[in-house]
């Protein structure tokens, strides 16, 4: 915590607001301050609404995973009841705030809070998220902001209907193994569809017809072909491994109606929003608590608050920004919040009084003007490159990082490097493929399906530094089981080396499928 | 450029309906956690939700997830004592040192997921297994008896309700109010003009301007309405609560022998019923618990459940003490007595005709219900038939009922709730 140097001469001091109680119009006047302040520094933001809520309000908001408004699913109602549960107990505070990623961007702010806490809300949320939102490229090029509470209503909407049409279960069935695969039903490299709500309405119906022919004319071959097969029918499809696995089932599904089609492609949309968000997660906390922690002192130093006022957001400030070290019991992996927020005040201090190592280090921003160098970091990066490029030897020794070396074939475990000079590069590296999802999530592709055989779908999974998959694996597959109406075979591959598969139903090696009774008689005629 | 908009006033159980599909998807075992609930609880005890607890296991949402084991390189803060390239033991477990964030992350760190129903949501489930219809289980939960009761006046109400003494009085007062000053004013003009003209009869001028005078306050008195809408007054008809008086309810158990604990489970819902039933209808209630085998003995709830006894069943003892009770403790102006009975038919012979004169003559006569319950899969023995005549002889007030499983309960107050519903 930089303290603030009470030598300054201040102007008369002329809180804002003496007491901890909130009013409407005391939030006007803060949020009024505040957006002044941020003007100062160009803060881009989408406009903002700020929601008074009450504390089950928040309660169910954050059930919702944040959404204003989504679907009916038993799995909000399991973390509405543990937080409920929390909540009651005492155990846990709410969420002072969530933010939600739309334009206008909407912030909820507790009725409980102390007026402190309210104003430190503004600045982190409708400031620090909401500029975040609409400056940081992955969340420029993968989510519309401005339809997705449009696309939630149809959302609900649509999924309303269906529950009625086809009954609770069914939809719940899907709705669970579309969860199972959400994580795998985004597009990495490729920028989808503004979604809205409107236009979903209108081309709906029409993408129905059009997607069950398409479904058709992969699967008309099959009768004919029985026989004579052609050179092109042993082409493996699809041609190339697809990753999201969501789409494929959308799209090639053999035995899915329109509608649990378009449930996928719900779910899937969704999981592509929040995309960004689970790639970002250092970063936007970070940037968030950078820009409150920034505004809370530009106002004390202009004497709109008071120093009771300013310890009550020391105190909270520090809470959140809180890193257990490894050993303690409430460890539970490096606090983002505190990562994030290390490295941009870093970025500033390097770009306003460099050092010889920072200089060594960092040769394009140290000395730079520290505004133009930290919009740059914040819009450019996602978590992964952004601790690549900009983790630096202060920060590593602030922390005390060091990185632990787990090898299953080994019997001890080994440091590989600490917060000194040779590992500098190493712990850098080490951190940032910690945060590539793409390293935290198996690397699982759809590699082929049988089209003349017995319609069966391979998974590949291409393992990496021998990670085996989870307990929950055959779970998951079971689900899929459920989308493709086949079976489903998961290979597990160290490099070109097959290692290991399963299988879903399993496969008994006396008579090989035979005792599972297909689903062929289902398939629409052609 | 900001918008600060009040959301507290927005209904706020938006997750209702997430919260009913979890309980929908975890039926079974909220179930099975409220029939352990029911027989670990006092029949008294039924004021409250309970805890559920469900494996975490059977909670966890399936996903693609990394293993334990590979190789994997993670970083942690806080360094103290280690250098690079240094070895350290494995710690046991995986636990301490490295990644305790990986158990958690995993979900493996979680074993229960406990969270709370409602008292409603607990009665329900229990009274699924009873097949109550859902007129019943309406009255049961809620209070939904009402009985309306004047409580003075009201300036709002339904027209059927108006009080016409208030209301007349009212626009009387408004008239008196409104028009006050006019007629103090039309009283002096009056004066001035009958002066007037018997004095100066040939003062045409002042005359003429007079009567105009007169003629304007008439008129405004007159525009005063006779009736308003505010001064409509209504008789305020509040609801309350039906629950009014005191009952006492007897639960009769034969506890001998042959009474096994599943016996005794059944006849624990069968009490809980009714007192369910008795607490909706009354103030104040007192449970009596009275078990015999041989010879009759009041006890506290927890003894007269599950303390085992053995020998042989004489019902008649059970039935004087009650009597004898009833008469020392519950005088009959002041209670009104309820009687259950369970038992699995067992009785000493000759000992079913006494019975059956204890009933008729000295019990009947003075409760509101008896009902008698023979858990049983066996056929009927001669207590079953003594009772037949009591239920001859008081037709409205007493039943009995056969019970082989749980389900087997509702009949038996089926005709009790009718008679009070209808009421």
């Amino acid at each position: 915590m930089t303290a603030h140097d009470s030598s300054v001469p201040v102007k008369k001091r002329q809180p804002i607001s003496i007491g901890s109680e909130w009013t409407f119009e005391l939030i006007g006047a803060y949020d009024r301050e505040i957006g002044r302040l941020a003007e100062r520094y160009a803060l881009d933001t989408y406009p903002i609404q700020i929601e008074v809520i009450t504390a089950e309000q928040m309660m169910d908001a954050y059930a919702s995973v944040g959404m204003p408004l989504g679907y009916h699913h038993w799995s909000y109602g399991k973390h509405f009841l543990s937080t409920e549960k929390n909540y009651k107990r005492g155990q846990m505070g709410l969420a002072y705030e969530i933010v939600i990623n739309s334009d206008p961007c909407i912030a909820y702010l507790m009725e409980e809070n102390t007026m402190c806490m309210q104003a430190l809300v503004i600045a982190h949320a409708c400031y620090g998220h909401n500029s975040f939102f609409k400056g940081n490229y992955l969340f420029r090029s993968w989510t519309d902001a401005s339809s997705i509470v449009d696309y939630l209503v149809f959302a609900k909407q649509y999924i309303m209907k269906c529950e009625e049409r086809h009954g609770i279960d069914a939809v719940e069935d899907l709705l669970d193994s579309c969860h199972a695969l959400m994580n795998y039903g985004v597009d990495r490299y490729k920028r989808p569809y503004p979604i809205s709500a409107e236009e979903e309405q209108r081309r709906q119906k029409e993408r129905e017809e059009h997607l069950q022919k398409q479904i058709n004319d992969l699967w008309r071959t099959i009768p004919k072909g029985a026989g004579k097969r052609g050179e092109q029918d042993n082409k493996r499809f699809p041609p190339e491994p697809q990753e999201n696995i969501l789409y494929f089932l959308e799209k090639h599904a053999p035995l899915l109606e329109p509608w649990q089609r378009e449930v996928i492609r719900i779910v899937r949309k969704i999981a592509q929003y929040f995309y960004p968000q689970r790639q970002t997660q250092v970063m936007n906390e970070g940037w968030a608590c950078f820009w409150h922690y920034t505004l809370m002192n530009d106002l004390y130093d202009e004497g709109l608050v008071t120093d009771g006022f300013m310890m009550e957001f020391l105190q909270s400030h520090t809470s959140v920004i809180y890193q257990p070290p490894f050993d303690s019991p409430y460890y539970s992996g490096i606090n983002p919040y505190t990562l994030g927020f290390a490295m941009y005040r870093d970025i500033r201090r390097i770009c306003e009084e460099p050092t010889e190592e920072d200089k060594h280090w960092f040769p394009d921003i140290a000395g730079s003007d520290w505004l133009t160098t930290l919009k740059f970091a914040m819009s450019s990066f996602k978590d992964e490159s952004f601790i690549l490029q900009y983790l630096s030897p202060k920060v590593i020794r602030d922390l005390k990082l060091f990185s632990i070396l787990d090898d299953d074939q080994k019997d001890e475990l080994l440091v590989p490097a600490i917060h000194d000079e040779p590992g500098y590069q190493s712990i850098r590296e080490t951190l940032a493929a910690q945060y590539n999802l793409g390293n935290r999530e198996p690397n699982i592709q759809i590699w082929s399906i049988d089209r003349r055989g017995d319609r069966s779908l391979t998974l590949r999974h291409q393992q990496h530094d021998r990670k085996p998959l989870g307990n929950s694996t055959d779970e998951v597959l079971k689900h899929l089981h459920r989308l493709w109406g086949f079976d489903i075979h998961l290979e597990t591959l160290q490099g070109d080396k097959l290692i290991d598969t399963q299988h879903v139903p399993p496969k008994s090696d006396s008579d090989q499928d035979s005792d599972y009774p297909r689903l062929d008689l289902i398939i629409p005629p052609i | 450029m900001s918008h600060v908009i009040d959301r507290r006033l927005n209904g706020k159980n938006k997750s209702t309906v997430n919260r009913q599909r979890f309980l929908r998807r975890y039926r079974d075992h909220i179930k099975k956690a409220v029939e352990e609930a029911v027989s670990r609880r006092s029949i008294t005890d039924m004021e409250h939700g309970e805890q559920i607890s469900i494996p975490g296991r059977d909670i966890d949402e399936p996903i693609f997830h990394h293993g334990r084991g590979g190789k994997q390189t993670i970083v942690h803060p806080g360094n103290k004592e280690f250098t690079a390239g240094e070895r350290i033991p494995r710690p046991p477990g995986g636990g301490g040192g490295r990644g305790a964030g990986k158990a958690s992350n995993t979900g493996e760190g979680m074993d229960e997921f406990v969270f709370q129903i409602t008292q409603e949501e607990f009665l329900d489930f229990m009274f699924e297994d009873l097949e109550l219809p859902n007129l019943v289980k309406r009255h049961l939960t809620g209070a939904d008896t009402f009985k309306t009761v004047r409580a003075g006046i009201s300036n709002e109400g339904n027209p059927s309700r108006i009080n016409i003494v208030r209301t007349l009085r009212s626009a009387h007062a408004r008239r008196i109010a409104l028009s006050g000053s006019s007629r103090t004013k039309l009283k002096e003009a009056q004066l001035e003009l009958e002066r007037l003209k018997r004095e100066e009869p040939d003062n045409f001028g002042d005359i003429q301007a007079l009567e105009l005078e007169v003629g304007k306050l008439q008129a405004r008195i007159k525009r005063v309405p006779f009736l308003d809408t505010f001064d409509l007054k209504y008789n305020l008809l509040v609801k309350q609560p039906n629950p009014s008086s005191k009952a006492v309810m007897f639960c009769l158990m034969d506890v001998s022998g042959s009474m096994t604990q599943a016996t005794k489970d059944i006849a624990k819902r069968f009490f809980i019923l009714l007192y369910l039933f008795l607490k909706r209808n009354y103030d104040k209630i007192d449970v009596v618990f009275i078990r015999h085998h041989t010879s009759a003995k009041e006890v506290d709830e927890e003894e007269f459940f599950y303390s085992r006894e053995t020998g042989g069943t004489i019902v008649s003892s059970a039935l004087k003490l009650m009597q004898e009770i009833m008469a020392e403790r519950y005088p009959t102006n002041e209670w009104n007595i309820y009687g259950a009975q369970a038992s699995d038919g067992d009785n000493w012979n000759d000992d079913s005709p006494i019975c059956r004169d204890i009933l008729i003559k000295q019990i009947m006569p003075f409760v509101q219900y008896f009902t008698y319950v023979e858990i049983t899969p066996r056929e009927h023995q001669a207590l079953w038939f003594e009772y037949e005549q009591v239920s001859e002889a008081f037709d409205d007030t007493f039943a009995q009922q056969q019970l082989v499983s749980a389900g087997d309960i509702y009949p038996v107050f089926r005709e009790l709730f009718q008679r009070r519903l209808a009421t």
